[in-house]
Order: structure tokens, then C-alpha cells, then sequence
């Protein structure tokens, strides 16, 4: 467990060097200076002069935990090796320098917001780090395989390249696998007026279809009035979010709005996907401009909560293994679901043991805020920068972890590989699909 | 030399108290006007609930789990700010010139605790100074400006401890202690000073955010 961050040989990414090379010293000015001077205002300029450099945001950040302290880690100076460089040269500033700044930006911040709750001032800091992934973008410097995410977004509105008739042809796949548990079991395509459509983000189609048989199943079970759509508007994730690509970020998240309006549903259910779930209650609508998302937006962890204490689904033995729960940033930090969580953990499993700090005070997963997406280049330097969360885990001595958010599930896999924690890892959705009762919900029943 | 003094102790007082509250209200306006224009949405998303909420969280000694984490430095933080504001808000000699210009007056702090509580602030004032050497994170992110800053604060304390004392050239003190004074005041708005005012904002902002929006505490 204490890689030291110097064993970790630094790989040149092709799109960013590529990029670089393309820059002269007059397009990274202007570009610099468009985005600082058109794209922020008050708030950036309050958070430059507050800031009274007094280190406390350091405690907050994951990074800074797991190198041994070492303070080029910590929150402020990250802002330091950039912002601060960036408006103090006015923009003029060099390809080395930017050649940092991305690193800084996409793989040494999660934009997890932790620090924001350590800082006394409430300096929001992932704020200022998405800023300097804004100028990246710009400059088109950002690493390849985020990039490409963003791409595939662009062009299928899903972020891995799922075609139209492979999206539709999973969901048939895992509806007729999954009638072997529920004979008249359906997954309702295009179904204009349900009460609720569901949604998921792509990597489910791509190579996780065993989730949406479970998700189908859940559904049927609890007699609910669903849908998905069978058209591009399917998948709520979004990458673009987190590259600054904020244009395409709006058309991602308007076109999933539109799909649920096309199909007039009550409300929106989303799968255990934390960035997802934020990008849609809390960050599409702005870009469109909507105080609020115009759908109710509810996240699995919600979903769950409502179906067991309203009956609709019953556990028919609870989990025996002894669990703990990861609470991500974007659920719990970022919209206090930790308490629900709990108690769907309760009523679905015997043996709770809490990780510390939880709730509100998590460690990141160190795969979120598009990290884990810029792809194996940087898998290693990503369990070197996380090895606090290794510790923590350990600390608990439990079997099996629960972490309700892909970024999540696919960062921590890699951490408990890496450090050999005997720990298996699951979805809250696997542990309730394990333990329900397979039968259909009657009413009064 | 009594003309001058004269000056700096009248309208001077006046000239120093104008240019940090007028300074602080422009920069306020400003900022309000600012967000109108350019980030109309924090407007949206402010609400009175959570930012008292969380402000008043974070005045809490040693509530925020930050505050519990860095309990010395916090601590020192905290008593710091408090006696920046008590200390010459009711020193008796200063509640004597306000009373002699504008006939009120209040209760002062028995002068011997004053001068204790003037040490404290020069201690405070060190010990940030210390820290920012001793602690590398600290350190990294300090720069010329920052012992500036620290000096600054501490000339008025300090020239006022040595005046009460009067152990060397009273009168040159006096009149340091003065112009000291007044300068911190006229560069509060102008400086990282104007925290004083920027973060109640920004707890403000975050707070609502966490409160209003995701629902979460952010202490």
C-alpha cells in the first residue's frame, strides 16, 4: 500500500500532445482569455480574491491523503498551478504549463466537491478545476479516451457508441432471458403515457445487460407502469459534462428531457449512476434553462427506498455476509440520499458496518468526475492516488462492499484488485434482486 | 507636528472610515449588479434559509468537521477574529476619543485585560506566521503578500500595545499606531482583506447549494 507517486512513469497522451502541437502561443492567449473573461464572472472573481491561502482545504482532498501529503496535491494548489498561473500571465502561458494543467484538471481532481465542505469561505473549487478542463476543451487538449466519449455522444447521444438497433436488440435480449423468471415479463418500448420511464447510461447495453434484466425484473415484480425509449435519448450519462464541453453536455441532457416529454411519463427512474443522476437534476437543466429539471428525477437509491417501504417488492431472506456502503459524491454529497440508502442496506441485508468518515464526508471514489474515463493509460496513478480509500475500506472488515454508482463500482473494483482487499463488490440493485421474493405484486395483497 | 496630529486623529478618522465602509458597499453593489448581469442564476438558487444555515454552522466554534480536524489552528482562528473586532471596539482610551467627539460611550474592557488580549493578537498573528513556514502545504501556497497581510494587522496591535505602555517615544508610536490603523482600514476593501465581506457570500452561495439543491449539509 505505499507506492510512492514517483514509481508511476507518466504516459503522454497521444490527443494531448497531439493538441499541443497544433497550439502557438497567440490561440492559447486568446483562448485563456475568452473563457476567463467571457465565461466567468462574479463568483470566479470571488473565489480569486477570498481565497487566504490558509491550507484547510488539504484535509478535504483524497489525492493529497494518499501522497503522503504532499501539498502539490491538495485543493488551493491545484488552483495555483493553474487558475492563479493562468490570470497572472494573462493567458500567456506555456505548453509545458498546460501540459500540467490538464493533468491537474482531468486526473488529479474527481471534482468530488469534498473540499468545498472543508474550506470556511464554501470556495468551490471542482468549480474552478471544470473551468480549467473548459480551456482545455477549448484548446482541444483534452486526453483521448474522455475525448472520445464525447464523441460518441455527439454523434449517437449515448456515450459508447451503441447503435440504435443494438440498444433495442439488448433490451429484447435481457426481456427474453429474464422471462424465464416472469413468464409475461416485458420491457415496454416507447410506451407514451407510463407513469415512469427508465433510463440507464450506456455501458449497461455495452457489457453490463444483466443489469437491465434486473432492473426489468424489479419493475415487473412491483407491478409498475414503465417504459423505455427504443430511441437516442435512452442514456442519461454525460461525459461532456466533465470535458467542458458544455454544448454538447445541453444537447445530451435536452435530448433525454425531449424523450421523456415525446413520451409523456410522470416521472424519470434512473439507474445506480451517480454522475448521471447529477448531470440530469442538477446540471442539464441549467444548461437548458431550468431552475429545476422539468421531469421528477428520481435516482435508484430513491426508487428502492419507495418500492420496499411501500411493500411494492419483499425480501424473502435477508443478505448474510457482512456489508458496508460506499456513499458516492454524487448521491449522497450530492443530493443526501446517504439516510435512504441506509436504511434500503437495513432492510435488504443483516450485517451493516459503517466505513468512516460516510455520508456527506466520503472519500471519492477516485474514479468519478470522469477520471476512471480518461481511460488505462492512467489506471495506475489512479490506485496510487486513492490509497486512502484502500485504507478506509480495509478499515471496515467487511465481505462485501456496496457502491450504488458505476464510476464507483468500476473505481473501487480497481482499487480492491489493487490493494488485495478480500472484498467482493456489488450494486445495491444485485444484493435486493438476490434476497427479493420473485412474485408480482398485488395490491392489497 | 500637532497640526499633522490633529489631522490624522480628525479627518483623517474620517477620510480612513469612508473609504472602508464606502469601499465595501461599492464592492458589494458591484458584486450584486455583477451577478445580475452575468450569473443571474445564483439568484435562483440563494435562499435566505440556507445561507443562514450555513453561516450560522460555521460560526459555531469547532461544529464543522474541518473545524475538528484542524481544532489548534481553527481555534486560534476563531479567538483571532473575535478580538480583532472586541479589542479596539472597547478599549477604554478609544470609547474616550469617540465619547469626546460624539458625546456616547460604552462599557470598556478593564485596560489590564485589554493589554492581554492585545498579546493574544500579536500571538495569533505569529503563530499564522509560524505555520506558514512550518507547514509545507501551507507554505506552498504562500506567497510575499500573504506576511504582508500579517504585518500589517500587527502594526496597529503592536504599536498600540508599546503606546499604552509608553516604554519608548510615545509620541512616535502614537502616531504610528494611528496611521496603522487607518491604513488597514482604507486597504480592507482594496485587499484579501475584503474576505470580511466575500465570505458570507460564497458560504452563502455553497450553502444554498448544498441546502437547496443536493439536499446535504456542507459543514
Amino acid at each position: 500500500m505505499t507506492d510512492a507517486p514517483s514509481s508511476v512513469e507518466k504516459p503522454t497522451d497521444p490527443a494531448i500532445e497531439s493538441g499541443l502541437d497544433r497550439l502557438t502561443p497567440d490561440r492559447i492567449r486568446q483562448v485563456i482569455q475568452q473563457v476567463l473573461k467571457n465565461e466567468t464572472g462574479p463568483r470566479f472573481k470571488a473565489y480569486v480574491e477570498t481565497c487566504m491561502r490558509c491550507g484547510l482545504c488539504a484535509e478535504a482532498c483524497s489525492y493529497f491523503l494518499s501522497n503522503d501529503r504532499d501539498p502539490q496535491f491538495m485543493p488551493a494548489a491545484k488552483v495555483k498551478n493553474t487558475i492563479w498561473e493562468m490570470l497572472k500571465k494573462d493567458g500567456d502561458v506555456s505548453k509545458d504549463f498546460l501540459r500540467r494543467a490538464v493533468r491537474i484538471a482531468h486526473l488529479e481532481c474527481n471534482a468530488c466537491k469534498r473540499c468545498a465542505m472543508y474550506c470556511p469561505f464554501g470556495i468551490d473549487i471542482a468549480y474552478l478545476m471544470l473551468l480549467v478542463r473548459r480551456i482545455c476543451h477549448k484548446l482541444e487538449i483534452t486526453p483521448q479516451y474522455i475525448q472520445d466519449t464525447v464523441n460518441s455522444h455527439s454523434v449517437t447521444l449515448n456515450q459508447m457508441w451503441v447503435k440504435d438497433d443494438e440498444w433495442i436488440d439488448t433490451l429484447q435480449w435481457q426481456e427474453e432471458d429474464a422471462r424465464d423468471e416472469f413468464e409475461d415479463l416485458q420491457i415496454p418500448l416507447d410506451k407514451v403515457g407510463a407513469d415512469i420511464m427508465y433510463s440507464v447510461i450506456a455501458p449497461e447495453p455495452k457489457f453490463q445487460a444483466g443489469l437491465l434484466y434486473q432492473a426489468a425484473t424489479l419493475m415487473h415484480a412491483a407491478g409498475m407502469n414503465w417504459t423505455m425509449p427504443s430511441t437516442p435519448g435512452w442514456d442519461n450519462s454525460n461525459m461532456a459534462m466533465y470535458t467542458g464541453d458544455n454544448e454538447i453536455s445541453g444537447r445530451i441532457a435536452r435530448a433525454f428531457f425531449e424523450t421523456a416529454a415525446r413520451l409523456r411519463v410522470k416521472r424519470i427512474v434512473m439507474g445506480e449512476c451517480g454522475h448521471a443522476f447529477r448531470s440530469v437534476y442538477d446540471m442539464g437543466n441549467r444548461w437548458n434553462s431550468w431552475v429545476m429539471p422539468p421531469f421528477e428525477v428520481v435516482h435508484a437509491l430513491a426508487f428502492y427506498h419507495e418500492l420496499l417501504t411501500q411493500g411494492r417488492i419483499s425480501i424473502k431472506e435477508k443478505y448474510k455476509k457482512k456489508v458496508t456502503l460506499h456513499d458516492p459524491c454524487n448521491v449522497s454529497r450530492g443530493r443526501g440520499l446517504h439516510d435512504k440508502a441506509r436504511e434500503v442496506v437495513n432492510m435488504v441485508c443483516e450485517d451493516f458496518v459503517e466505513m468512516t468518515p460516510n455520508r456527506e464526508h466520503n472519500y471519492c471514489c477516485g474514479a468519478g468526475g470522469g477520471v476512471i474515463n480518461c481511460g488505462p493509460p492512467y489506471k495506475a496513478e489512479r490506485m496510487v492516488n486513492n490509497r486512502v480509500k484502500a485504507e478506509q475500506l480495509a478499515a471496515t472488515g467487511a465481505d462485501v462492499l456496496i457502491a450504488p454508482c458505476h464510476n464507483c463500482h468500476s473505481g473501487l473494483e480497481d482499487v480492491i484488485q489493487h490493494y488485495d482487499l478480500k472484498m467482493e463488490i456489488k450494486f445495491l440493485g444485485d444484493l435486493i434482486y438476490d434476497t427479493m421474493e420473485k412474485k408480482i405484486y398485488e395490491p392489497g395483497a | 507636528m500637532n497640526s499633522f496630529i490633529a489631522f490624522i486623529m480628525g479627518p483623517m478618522v474620517w477620510i480612513s472610515f469612508i473609504i472602508f465602509l464606502g469601499g465595501l458597499t461599492i464592492k458589494l453593489v458591484g458584486i450584486l449588479k455583477a451577478v445580475r448581469q452575468k450569473e443571474p442564476y445564483i439568484y435562483s438558487y440563494v435562499t435566505l434559509k440556507h445561507s443562514l444555515r450555513s453561516i450560522g454552522a460555521w460560526m459555531i466554534p469547532f461544529f464543522p468537521r474541518s473545524a475538528r480536524m484542524s481544532p489548534v489552528y481553527y481555534g486560534i482562528s476563531y479567538l483571532f477574529h473575535v478580538l480583532l473586532f472586541l479589542v479596539p471596539l472597547f478599549l477604554a482610551s478609544h470609547i474616550v476619543l469617540i465619547n469626546e467627539a460624539f458625546q456616547i460611550s460604552w462599557p470598556a474592557l478593564n485596560d489590564q485585560v485589554a493589554d492581554w488580549l492585545t498579546l493574544g493578537v500579536i500571538a495569533a498573528l505569529i503563530f499564522f506566521a509560524v505555520r506558514r513556514v512550518m507547514v509545507p502545504e501551507v507554505k506552498f501556497l504562500t506567497g510575499a503578500m500573504d506576511y504582508v497581510l500579517i504585518l500589517l494587522v500587527m502594526l496597529p496591535f503592536l504599536t498600540g500595545f508599546l503606546a499604552y505602555h509608553q516604554w519608548i517615544a510615545y509620541r512616535w508610536i502614537t502616531v504610528i499606531h494611528i496611521l496603522s490603523g487607518e491604513l488597514v482600514l482604507i486597504i480592507i476593501p482594496f485587499s484579501r482583506f475584503s474576505h470580511m465581506l466575500t465570505a458570507p457570500l460564497t458560504r452563502a452561495y455553497m450553502g444554498s447549494e448544498f441546502g437547496h439543491v443536493r439536499q446535504a449539509k456542507d459543514w
